[in-house]
């Protein structure tokens, strides 16, 4: 077979090439400011090490909680019939174009110790998220289980329903269908959208820094103590922290895009 | 052709504007400057409402000068300034934060201290933790809130703390005064470490507890034109009225002691 000849339009090329720079430049920007040198010892620094365990404490717990709820959720969605189901759809996707600061003031409106619930939670047990680790982790699962939602939900709706009616009519209870039968096939779709979900709880600034406040070990996330460097006069710690992030992310996505969003 | 006409018309509408411009410079350098355009100020989040007033008065009194303010915590304002964000003036709550735009040659002249402050503790409405001293809040049950190390009210809260002799382990640390507001008025943090002058400000969302002179600490608000400026004679004119009897007479009203207070 004879391949047909690559189109090459310099135009498209071009312009290709200046949304790469776009891209590429402030990395590089970030990487230029590295101080290498004193790079072990600012990843030595306890505040940085508070920081980034627990950025990685809540991201995972986040992703962990997103996961609980969150397919459940994209099920229902993609399988149950009901009105109101679009709209559903709508408010459990609004997250993810939400300014996360506005999240972060909705949280606090809802499960604050004056809020919503959280008023009368707080009335009876004493206890509020705001100003908690675990606070950290509703705030990071609140922007970032929409992830994992549109995409197990995409997986579901793709995936043939006749291998669960062939299940059913063998015999299988509706929990032993939906564990050996659908889990397993949405596999690949549950775990992109976990890995999303955990790099975009990652990155969460805004909400946490609304909801749950900054102070170094129980809530200040590596963003926090990336922000708070800057404007103390940091750069040097500010940079680093930033740089790993940045490292961890890429390679998530560009591990994930080999691997399930099909790379030609 | 219309539409070419009027782009040729506004072009030399443009041209006679500049030419008077022009020629009002000139005279100016004898009597008083001409004092117009845009003026655009950096200050420390508790100028908020002392600040915007200021800014109403200036451009009574100057029509063609148009005052916008950016209030944030100091340190982000010194950030802001050091990455060459076009500003005209700075108002810092603390001296820490203004040496840090002197020594890096981005200040125009001496900075003026205009007024001073007193730290109080704000408490939820009604004071419903009935917090009547500092002591309290050394108090693991009550959940103070404070500003973060380097925003001036955080640098003065912990030379009051340790003249208080207390230990005390705040839930959060803010970027800005305001925020430490926020969560007291909010009802998420039971006291928060903030100005006088920000109780006052917040009416009756907070309630102030006191603290006694001997244990308190004195903010002081210096003022500076920055090199940087567009437009020396609107800012010149904005600091000399922040420091002059006008500018002195809102402060006051904001309950900001003056400038001559220690």
């Amino acid at each position: 077979m004879v391949r047909p000849p690559q189109p090459f339009n310099p135009v498209l090329v071009l312009l290709a090439a200046a949304a790469a720079l776009f891209f590429v430049l402030p990395l590089a920007g970030l990487v230029a400011r590295t101080p290498w040198a004193s790079a072990l010892g600012i990843l030595g620094d306890p505040q940085v090490q508070l920081a980034l365990r627990l950025s990685l404490i809540c991201s995972l717990a986040s992703t962990a909680l997103a996961a609980v709820l969150g397919v459940p959720l994209a099920w229902v969605l993609a399988r149950l019939r009901f009105p109101g189901r679009n709209l559903l759809r709508g408010l459990t996707t609004l997250p993810m174009v939400l300014p996360p600061v506005v999240g972060g003031v909705a949280l606090l409106l809802a499960f604050g110790r004056r809020g919503l619930i959280g008023a009368p939670i707080a009335g009876a047990t004493g206890l509020s998220l705001p100003f908690t680790t675990p606070g950290v982790i509703v705030a990071e699962s609140f922007v970032a289980m929409p992830f994992l939602v549109i995409t197990v939900e995409a997986g579901l709706r793709s995936m043939d329903v006749r291998f669960e009616e062939a299940a059913r009519t063998l015999g299988a209870g509706r929990w032993t269908v939906f564990r050996r039968v659908t889990l397993p096939m949405i596999g690949p779709s549950l775990a992109a959208g976990a890995v999303l979900a955990w790099s975009r709880a990652l990155g969460e600034f805004g909400a946490t820094i609304t909801f749950a406040g900054n102070f170094p070990g129980t809530t200040q996330t590596a963003p926090l103590a990336i922000y708070i460097g800057l404007e103390s006069g940091q750069l040097p710690s500010a940079v680093i922290l930033s740089l790993m992030l940045v490292v961890v992310s890429l390679a998530v996505l560009v591990a994930l895009r080999g691997r399930y969003l099909g790379d030609a | 052709m219309p539409r070419r006409l009027s782009v040729l018309m506004s072009a030399s509408f443009g041209l006679l504007l500049a030419a008077c411009g022009g020629v009002a410079a000139q005279p100016a350098a004898s009597s008083t400057p001409q004092v117009s355009g845009n003026l655009t100020v950096l200050a420390a989040a508790s100028l908020t409402g002392a600040f915007t007033k200021i800014g109403d008065q200036m451009h009574s009194k100057y029509p063609g000068l148009d005052v916008k303010f950016s209030f944030a915590g100091s340190p982000t304002l010194v950030t802001q300034i050091q990455q060459g964000a076009p500003a005209d003036v700075f108002a810092s709550a603390d001296q820490a934060n203004m040496q840090k735009v002197v020594t890096g040659g981005l200040a125009m002249g001496t900075p003026a201290v205009f007024a001073h402050n007193k730290l109080e503790i704000a408490v939820q409405a009604g004071n419903p933790k009935h917090i009547t001293s500092l002591s309290d809040l050394a108090n693991p049950a009550i959940k103070v809130d404070v500003c973060a190390p380097g925003v001036p009210c955080g640098t003065y809260s912990t030379t009051t703390f340790g003249r208080a002799g207390i230990r005390v382990t705040p839930v959060s640390q803010e970027q800005d005064v305001k925020s430490v507001l926020t969560k007291v008025g909010l009802g998420e943090a039971d006291a928060g470490i903030v100005y006088v002058t920000d109780v006052e400000s917040a009416g009756s969302q907070v309630t102030g507890v006191t603290i006694p002179d001997d244990l308190n600490t004195t903010a002081e608000y210096p003022i500076v034109e920055l090199k940087s400026t567009q437009n020396e004679a609107a800012a010149k004119a904005f600091v000399d009225y922040v420091v002059g009897a006008q500018g002195q007479k809102v402060l006051a009203s904001f309950g900001f002691l003056s400038r001559t207070a220690a």
